[in-house]
């Protein structure tokens, strides 16, 4: 039993290690600092900036970061505030289903709805040219993946909330929505922030979904209607050819190992703001 | 009270209200596009036959391949992250019962492990792929999502477990039964509704992954026999074949995808229905 147990507990230690002995060949040539901040990228001539995709990847996140976070906050406030209890059992298998469905399927939907929605809507609404495989599309099909994942532990952080601090509010003659405002969100900020930052974490290591209508073009441009090639995407794209160009195998594995340390730290951190509002 | 605090209650509400209700709207959404497209060009064909002249090229045949291949690799994986997970979770439950920090601290870990992202696993996968020497091959698909689930089936499993009230615990222990005994007997027995969610919860995370099984299961037309050959698996049959310029071979990235909604959904509520008929026979 105790042996499981440590393998799990090692299992990103393992996975950090293999990676970076993959990559190492890489930090020969180049710096760190000047592998993340370089924009050249030309494999065949041994030329790896990987600041495009960082770039792309953050602008992906970013955008899906403004869709999904107030529709979250709102939607858990309602949930744990004012919602009937038969809509709160409709809700449980809807959010189940949401955070269950694959990512591949979510790509398929923002083929068939989303990218037409930017370019036949958004685009000519700011008079420029786009196939609708861009950066817009791919933050709206993030958001929605992101959405039940962040309401989750939304939902869960207002529970902890004590209900007698609602309940004195309440009784100085607040109005139910001024001591969501004042007591519940202010209580459990902490908490809030935390769920925001592992949402941040989810959609900056989603692969296929953003991949399929994103574009996938090296660039680093801060225009939402323009193509953009997000590190996962990077990775996944690639493989089939990576073993045939010198140190292209090496910066894929860097990519990777890139993905897992910044995830790792994120949710490190977030997760231990959760374990403090849960352990009060 | 005055005008604009009734307004502000009355906008929040509405603005809340309609957010939760939009959350419903979107999921419908979702499946009523996927269904729409996918049972067009849905047929027995398509379900029973894999695909003729190339995944790729090839207009006729279906998608049984992939179907097939996803079964195999998740229902492996979920066996080996079982093998592992189970055990592991029972562990936290039993033997650690008393140290609440490191119980949490293990939590702690475990949660921040669930956030790995697959593509990561998939890249991991391809590097102890190489280094073992072994090639894109059903084997390698089933130990990157063994690892990829693995931590899902812990936390979800322990979760359950960690609701046990100690009493019954301290009972096994007083009537003399091992800690094993009571970890595997009583708990076990106690927790098997959420073990059954986290199961299924874990195979369903599997079998709809891509990124992970990208590098390592690699892809064919035709159905696995050996575990040393490659596998195809629906979500990347639905990812190759969308990028065809072919419109038959599209049709079977459409069905492909009503397939595996039509799997997620019922592993989605056949875990509600298991785990409620389950714990009726709990002690409460």
């Amino acid at each position: 039993m105790v042996t499981a147990l440590v393998i799990i507990l090692l299992l990103p230690l393992f996975i950090g290690v293999g990676l970076y002995l993959k990559a190492s060949p890489l930090f020969e040539h180049q710096s760190l600092l000047n592998l993340i901040t370089t924009t050249e990228w030309l494999p065949h001539e041994g030329k790896f900036g990987f600041w495009p995709f960082i770039a792309s990847s953050l602008y992906v996140t970013l955008l899906a970061f403004l869709f999904s976070a107030p529709v979250c906050l709102l939607a858990a406030i309602y949930l744990t505030e004012f919602s009937s209890n038969r809509l709160i059992r409709i809700m449980h298998p809807v959010i189940d289903i949401l955070a269950g469905l694959p990512s591949v399927i979510y790509g398929v939907w923002g083929i068939l709805v989303i990218v037409p929605f930017v370019s036949d809507l958004l685009v000519p609404a700011v008079n420029t040219k786009s196939s609708g495989y861009t950066i817009m599309a791919g933050g709206i099909v993030l958001a929605v993946m992101c959405i039940p994942y962040i309401l989750n532990m939304i939902i869960e952080v207002f529970r902890t909330v004590p209900v007698g601090l609602k309940e004195a509010s309440l009784s100085l003659g607040a109005t139910s929505w001024e001591s969501v405002k004042h007591v519940v969100v202010r209580k459990s900020y902490p908490g809030i922030i935390s769920a925001f930052g592992l949402g941040i974490a989810k959609a900056f290591g989603e692969t296929i979904a953003v991949m399929m209508v994103v574009g996938n073009m090296v660039q680093a441009k801060f225009n939402p209607f323009e193509a953009g090639y997000p590190l996962p995407a990077l990775i996944a794209n690639n493989y089939g050819e990576m073993l045939s160009i010198p140190m292209y195998d090496s910066a894929l594995m860097f990519a990777a190992l890139l993905l897992l340390v910044i995830i790792l730290i994120i949710n490190l951190i977030f997760r231990y703001f959760i374990y403090k509002t849960r352990a009060r | 009270m005055n005008q604009r605090k009734i307004l502000e209650e009355k906008l929040f509400k509405f603005l809340s209200g309609f957010a939760a209700y939009s959350l419903i709207a979107i999921l419908a959404f979702i499946i009523v596009i996927i269904f729409l497209k996918g049972f067009n060009s849905l047929s027995w064909e398509m379900i029973f036959k894999t695909p003729k002249g190339g995944y790729y090229y090839g207009g006729e045949g279906g998608v049984l391949n992939a179907i097939i291949g996803s079964l195999y690799i998740a229902l492996g994986a979920t066996f080996i992250a079982i093998l592992i997970g189970m055990p592991a979770a029972l562990y936290i439950n039993v033997h650690l019962i008393r140290q609440k920090r490191t119980q949490n601290t293990i939590r702690y870990f475990l949660d921040a492990l669930w956030g790995i992202p697959s593509i990561v696993y998939g890249a991991f996968g391809f590097t102890l792929m190489l280094y073992l020497g072994m090639n894109a091959s059903l084997l390698a698909g089933i130990i990157t999502v063994a690892l990829l689930i693995t931590p899902i089936v812990v936390r979800t499993f322990d979760e359950v477990l960690n609701t046990i009230p100690i009493g019954l615990h301290e009972a096994g222990l007083a009537l003399g039964s091992t800690k094993a005994e009571t970890g595997f007997k009583i708990l076990f027995k106690q927790g098997f509704p959420g073990f059954i969610t986290s199961v299924l919860l874990a195979f369903g995370r599997g079998i709809g992954d891509a990124a992970s099984v990208l590098f390592t299961a690699g892809y064919t037309d035709l159905i696995p026999v050996n575990l040393d050959e490659p596998a195809a698996t629906l979500p990347l049959a639905i990812f190759f074949q969308l990028g065809s310029p072919i419109p038959e071979v599209r049709e079977r990235a459409f069905a492909a995808a009503a397939i595996l909604t039509i799997i997620i959904l019922i592993i989605s509520l056949g875990a509600r229905i298991i785990s409620k008929r389950y714990s009726k026979s709990n002690i409460k």
